[in-house]
């Protein structure tokens, strides 16, 4: 271990200080949060308010749980160097599969959950298939299969329909202290992706193929089975948030996917957390940071009462500069 | 413990190599030389089961072996360093050493194992300017070559292929990769090393292959051959019947530089004058294509004068007249989707001069002119063959009538017959007035084609040359040896 600990030393000494960890974007992300946070409140108290109120602060959690679970699997699909645009429509999918198995009756739970979680895995690898053995870029293979999803649903449903129970209901909306379930929920399916990208083989194949396909291919990596188990991955994502949303709205509907601009805003919450969108670089930490720091943005401006337009300016250009600091970060590094 | 023989293979009908004997001996460093096109390569890549031979045999200790792919080949014990690095820049050492044979314990990776094995390795080898957890993209250039032999050793490779493993070093990083060569050969590890320069084949070979136009010449123990004799071995040939006469002599000055520099280059005085082809040699990283980029203002000059002037973007640069065919065609040459006639508008559409060049009659005359077959002329580019593609880009600057033309590796990846033709298309353009700067790594060449030879070194002008100045001379000067 001496013989370890010496090798490293100088490089580490190189490299150390406050400069190298702002050069993580993760922790660029949370900087950022934090800063957030202190305008926020300032700014809100010089208002005559209080920004982060118990009620404030369950919101912007309940409000990012389900774009926060969403994005989560956007991050599989982006590190390995591909991308999901059908999340959207699968959410709304799910969430009526889920509302209508129920149909209002508690034990009817547990099926939805595993034809929810069915579907998803059926979605996800179609998608990565339609990539990896049609040679579909992944922004068409998803944008498609999203709109075969689409016309389905529309086809059959014109409104919301089935109906999720009361005790279902409760993922929606109850608490444990300042901590909503749905938020746990969030929290758990982060943890588990943490868990896969830094400690399972699997997680370091996902890097491997979005940093250099054909580097990884040469070392022996099967790159499109790691890109189909990333998507169904990604798919399995969204349809837990599909169920999360069910469980909030008490039943399913046909447009809650694309009404929350899930495909979009997950991708924007991903880059913002400092993954690139090529691939192989980024993790789950930072697009935590992205989805926390794009709801506190929300609960800022509603607090503020500024006007629907001006936000959306203001969270395009959040992104824009986000991603153009990175990206000059990673320039400069060239040794 | 590696025998090859009688290894045979074509592509497209062309044959690259034939007959091709090769013996490397657990232990020693085998240099394989020969000039670019020889089949060195090519050779490499059958090694490794990138390629499958057409015909010959393959042995690993006597017995007979064939390889579908790079991983066979590697379970064999084979394992090669590219002259672009195979490597994760965004993961740590560890990770990329054992990519994809991460070792798990219950299940999930265990890190700790696969630093201390990758500590191991790097103590073992002696070089520790670093550690198996930092991240690749920090560690200098020759110290990601540490990382791509650890990697090799990690599969206890028994046989290491380097290609060109210094084109990518400076001097003094050299240094650092002969230590590590010396210390794979004490390991018993046999090493086939191909170099263009030929002083490295004389400091860590054993022996030596010399291979020409895809066939083996012979193989010799480094101690009996002189340096001269391997050059005659490689280029086999009289020089001057190769390439075009030269002409008369030179016209008016174009233009010219007086201590021109920018980030890459540093004091350079340089004249191009009407009818004249100047050679620009020098080892790769000694600024040669930084030069033509910045005399065309796709990487400006930043210092010091250009006359008639110094343009500051590539748009300056063709309104000066100066155009520049660049050293790869397929990435920033040519849109390869697009037909024939679409690349050679190229340049005269994007400047806005696309009427004036676009009449049919006058591509046309210029397609002729370069004796590119009609049945190709509304293709998509990426159908062509190489020498058809470089013509392509040649006639999409003819079409701006350029008065200083700059050529990056011209005829790299060409075969023999279009070369001769792209070779003899210059030196018209020369005699019709056009002042002509070359870049080429291939010395014959570079000195078959050059009335002059500037020799670039660390980003400066380290000397010129005469016409026929000899090879030796020119190495001479870009390696900066002082004799």
């Amino acid at each position: 271990m001496d013989l370890l600990t010496r090798a490293r030393r100088p490089a580490r000494r190189s490299y150390g200080g406050l400069a190298s960890h702002l050069r993580d974007p993760a922790r660029v992300v949370f900087l950022a949060l934090f800063g957030l946070v202190a305008a926020g409140w300032a700014l809100v108290a010089f208002d005559g308010g209080q920004f982060l109120t118990l009620e404030s602060v369950v919101g912007i959690q309940q409000r990012s749980a389900a774009l926060g679970i969403v994005a989560i699997g956007q991050t599989l699909a982006i590190l390995a160097g591909s991308l999901d645009l059908s999340v959207a429509y699968l959410i709304s999918l799910t969430s009526l599969v889920a509302a209508e198995i129920m149909a209002g009756q508690d034990r009817n739970a547990g099926p939805a959950i595993a034809a929810v979680l069915a579907i998803s895995a059926l979605v996800g690898l179609v998608n990565g298939l339609v990539i990896t053995r049609l040679q579909v870029h992944a922004f068409i293979a998803t944008l498609g299969v999203g709109l075969i999803i689409k016309g389905v649903v529309d086809h059959l449903y014109d409104g919301p329909a089935g109906k999720v129970p009361e005790s279902f209901q409760l993922l929606g909306y109850s608490r444990v202290g300042p901590i909503p379930v749905s938020a746990m929920l969030w929290a758990g399916v982060a943890v588990v992706a943490w868990f896969l990208l830094s400690r399972t083989r699997l997680g370091y194949r996902i890097y491997a193929v979005g940093g250099n396909e054909e580097v990884a291919r040469l070392s022996g990596i099967r790159t499109s089975r790691v890109i189909v188990i990333t998507h169904v991955l990604c798919s399995f994502c969204a349809g837990i948030a599909g169920l999360l949303l069910a469980a909030r709205l008490g039943a399913g509907a046909p447009t809650v996917g694309t009404d929350g601009g899930y495909e979009l805003e997950s991708i924007a919450a991903v880059v913002l957390g400092g993954t690139a969108l090529a691939g192989g670089r980024g993790g789950v930490a930072g697009t935590v940071g992205g989805v926390l720091l794009l709801a506190v943005l929300d609960t800022l401006f509603n607090q503020l009462e500024v006007n629907s337009f001006a936000k959306d300016v203001v969270r395009g250009a959040v992104i824009v500069i986000a991603v153009a600091v990175y990206a000059r970060r990673g320039t400069r590094r060239v040794a | 413990m590696l025998s090859m023989r009688g290894i045979g293979k074509s592509f497209l009908g062309v044959r690259v190599l034939s007959g091709v004997d090769l013996e490397v001996r657990a232990g020693e460093v085998h240099a394989v030389v020969g000039e670019n096109g020889a089949g060195k390569s090519t050779l490499m890549k059958i090694i490794c089961g990138v390629h499958a031979p057409d015909e010959g045999l393959i042995e690993i200790d006597g017995r007979p072996v064939s390889f579908g792919h790079p991983l066979e080949a590697q379970r064999s014990g084979i394992a090669i360093i590219h002259q672009e690095f195979n490597l994760l820049p965004e993961r740590t050492v560890a990770e990329n050493v054992f990519l994809g044979r991460e070792p798990v314990r219950r299940g999930l990776v265990d890190r700790a194992a696969m630093e201390k094995a990758t500590a191991r390795l790097l103590d073992e080898l002696g070089e520790g300017p670093f550690g198996p957890r930092d991240t690749v993209k920090r560690l200098p250039v020759a110290q990601q070559q540490i990382v791509e032999i650890v990697k090799a050793l990690s599969v206890n490779a028994r046989l290491l292929v380097m290609d060109e493993p210094s084109a990518a070093l400076a001097e003094h990083e050299v240094e650092l990769l002969y230590r590590l060569i010396g210390r794979l050969r004490d390991r018993g590890v046999a090493v086939v090393y191909i170099s263009h320069r030929l002083r490295e084949v004389f400091d860590l070979a054993d022996r030596v292959t010399v291979l020409k136009d895809g066939a083996r010449v012979t193989t010799l123990p480094i101690g009996e051959v002189t340096r001269d004799e391997l050059i005659r071995l490689m280029v086999g040939r009289d020089l001057g019947t190769y390439y075009p006469p030269r002409s008369a002599g030179a016209g008016e000055v174009r233009l010219s530089l007086r201590g021109a520099g920018n980030h890459k280059l540093r004091d350079i005085d340089l004249e191009l004058r009407a009818g004249e082809i100047v050679g620009i040699a020098g080892l790769q990283g000694s600024g040669r294509s930084e030069l033509a980029k910045a005399i065309f203002g796709a990487e400006p000059f930043t210092t010091g004068e250009m006359t008639p002037s110094r343009p500051r973007s590539v748009r300056e640069g063709v309104a000066l007249g100066i155009g520049l065919v660049t050293e790869d065609r397929k990435a920033e040459g040519l849109a390869l989707r697009q037909s024939v006639r679409d690349n050679v508008l190229l340049v005269a559409r994007a400047v806005g001069a696309g009427n004036r060049a676009g009449n049919r009659a006058g591509v046309r005359g210029l397609l002729e002119r370069v004796r590119l077959s009609p049945a190709h002329r509304e293709q998509e580019v990426r159908y062509l063959s190489g020498g058809n593609q470089q013509k392509v880009v040649l006639v999409k600057w003819m079409t701006m009538a350029p008065r200083v033309l700059l050529f990056d590796e011209p005829t790299r990846g060409v075969d023999v017959g279009a070369k001769a033709a792209i070779h003899d298309l210059m030196r018209e353009l020369a005699n019709d007035g056009m002042a002509i700067m070359m870049i080429s790594s291939e010395l014959p060449e570079l000195i078959g084609m050059s009335d002059r030879v500037v020799v670039l070194r660390d980003g400066r002008v380290a000397g010129t040359l005469p016409a026929g100045a000899s090879e030796e001379a020119v190495m001479r000067l870009a390696a900066g040896e002082v004799t």
